[in-house]
């Protein structure tokens, strides 16, 4: 097993430099660099087959469906979805997510209904139930977490009591945290709640697998997983799909418009209004491929051990001066670091790594709840893919170096 | 790092590492505001105390953020203490004017370049002291944010000044 070592040249960007330095890119939790074979696919979808799916009788519009149709298949696959049906597409994670609150949360929750999130999770996973909470007074409540990065499951059965629904992230995109999903899920079946996942940081990562896990939806993002922007994916098991009402309305989501009414399409274009991103579908189709290719149990292997590498070699390096938040052991968590340097701002610390080509990003990673929890108003975050190497990580470790020294006292 | 000492000029060092006015003050009387940097999480607090003759005799800066932020608003708070709130106006303006030239350089609309040369004008007649220092923010554009903070901030706090008597 293991990664090809010349899997650094089949990314064009990281061919770049940044201020006459080599790209040492490390904001992969933020978006993804992508792979030659990503933009080769879309680039010959437009110079091909380009056409408006699912209305055109001509040639290239049957193969332009095909192509989006393909696509929605292979990310089936990818979290062995048992029905290709059950994949949405939607702009990104946000928009699934809102997608859920929106279509599902309207049907079910009303006031006095709870439904359960944690501290750790991303503004996506945090708002769009706020705003439903704001509307219709439901009731958020949150599962803690625990000062070495982890869930604070100890209360678990009573916060959990009662709920309609728990929406848990896979992975935290600030601590790197690997939760406990499955076990998440059985306690939320027990308690007659659905449980839906933020996937946006597990999927790219991970061997994903929707029905081992149990669980009833699944949000993720193309870009974070080597894909194009402008396409998410909301997963969700059939029945449940059926039950919803739509969420946007407009073309494609119906089956017939009277004066009087409509009625929906059928699963999943019931929730896909509008003309969809077949080029963005296609690009992530050819991204799955590309992943898959790989190996996710190689890609896992590979970030593991990079992880153990990069814990050891800032603490190694930078000793004392830097506190890196989220679990401490490498098989625990992904390949994401928030740390903190002595006496030097995240903003500072960002724009002088930058200088050597290091892109890291700082500030509070959309997930304030978080973020305050810890005690620190802004973190720097570096957070690896594929395509990092020991290379990258000593290139941080010795800008961190240089970087604390400018700014000692 | 040379390009870095553009921005990191020794003076903004210091006062990063030994920020002046740094406190409370006990509001009221004097005024507090507070401003935000979204994006960064960056925060100010402003405490402000003006006389009945329109003088600054007091002002005291609280929060946190990064060393652009937190040294530009502790060069404001020595610039524009004992300074009658005209002055302090005419400063902001004069700041903003030296951090805005830049916007209109790369591409602002028209209005705001006219902003900007309006402003440049202000720069000109006013003296900015150890504020010039914050000149080379305007080459890293991103940070321009962290230096206009503090001074949004006190703008909003005459204002509020103003409006108590
Ligand atoms: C855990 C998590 N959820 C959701 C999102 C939102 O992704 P997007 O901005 O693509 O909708 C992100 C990424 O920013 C994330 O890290």
């Amino acid at each position: 097993m293991g990664l090809p070592a010349d899997l650094k040249s089949r990314f064009p960007l990281l061919q770049r430099t940044v201020h006459d330095q080599p790209i040492r890119y490390l904001d992969s939790a933020n978006t993804s660099q992508k792979p030659q074979a990503v933009i080769d696919a879309m680039s010959r979808y437009y110079e091909t087959i380009n056409a408006n799916v699912h209305r055109g009788s001509y040639e290239i519009a049957v193969q332009a469906t095909d192509a989006l149709e393909n696509a929605r298949a292979k990310i089936a696959r990818f979290i062995n979805a048992p029905d290709p049906r059950e994949v949405v597409f939607t702009k990104n994670a946000t928009e699934a997510m809102n997608l859920l609150a929106r279509a599902w949360g309207s049907a079910n929750l009303g006031a006095g209904d709870a439904m359960l999130i944690s501290e750790m999770e991303h503004h996506a996973n945090i708002v769009p139930w706020h705003m439903l909470a704001a509307e219709r007074g439901i009731e958020l409540r949150w599962i803690p977490v625990r000062p070495d990065g982890h869930l604070d499951l100890t209360e678990l059965d009573r916060l959990i009591d009662g709920v309609k629904l728990v929406s848990v992230t896979a992975m935290s995109n600030v601590l790197g945290t690997l939760n406990d999903v499955r076990r998440l899920a059985d306690a939320a079946h027990a308690h007659g709640a659905l449980i839906a996942v933020d996937g946006s940081q597990f999927v790219p990562h991970r061997a994903t697998d929707v029905q081992g896990m149990d669980i009833d939806f699944l949000a993720f993002t193309g870009h974070k997983l080597l894909g194009p922007t402008g396409i998410g994916v909301l997963w969700a098991r059939s029945e449940i799909l059926e039950a919803m009402p739509p969420f946007l309305g407009g073309g494609e989501m119906i089956l017939s418009v009277t004066k009087e009414g409509f009625t929906t399409n059928e699963i999943p274009w019931k929730f896909e209004a509008g003309t969809p991103m077949v080029a963005e579908a296609v690009g992530l189709g050819a991204a799955v491929d590309f992943l898959t290719d790989l190996g996710m149990e190689a890609i896992q292997q590979h970030e593991t051990e990079l992880t153990a590498y990069t814990l050891r070699t800032l603490n190694e390096r930078l000793g004392e001066r830097i506190t890196i938040h989220g679990p401490s052991e490498p098989g625990q968590r992904g390949a994401v670091f928030s740390f903190v340097l002595e006496a030097v701002h995240p903003h500072d610390i960002a724009q002088v790594l930058d200088q050597s080509g290091v892109c890291v990003r700082a500030g509070h990673h959309c997930a304030k709840p978080l973020l305050s929890t810890l005690g620190i108003p802004a973190s720097t975050r570096a957070s690896l893919y594929v395509y990092n190497d020991e290379s990258d990580i000593d290139a941080l470790a010795e800008a961190l170096d240089a970087c604390s020294d400018y700014f000692a006292l | 790092m040379s390009s870095l000492d553009d921005l990191y000029r020794e003076v903004i060092l210091d006062h990063y590492r030994s920020p002046r006015n740094r406190g409370e003050l006990p509001a009221p009387p004097a005024v507090r505001t507070e401003g935000f940097n979204p994006l960064c999480g960056d925060e100010v607090v402003v405490y402000l105390q003006v006389n009945d003759e329109g003088t600054i005799d007091a002002i005291a800066i609280g929060g946190q953020g990064c060393s652009i932020s937190q040294s530009s608003a502790s060069m404001m708070s020595a610039a524009v203490k004992g300074k009658t709130v005209a002055e302090a106006r005419q400063l902001i303006r004069a700041f903003k004017g030296l951090m805005s030239i830049h916007e209109g350089e790369i591409g602002g609309d028209g209005s705001e370049a006219e902003q900007g040369i309006a402003a440049e004008a202000e720069t000109a007649t006013v003296a900015l002291g150890d504020l010039e220092a914050l000149k080379g923010v305007v080459k890293f554009p991103v940070r321009i944010k962290c230096a206009t903070l503090s001074w949004n901030t006190l703008d909003q706090a005459l204002t509020e000044a103003d409006s108590q008597d």
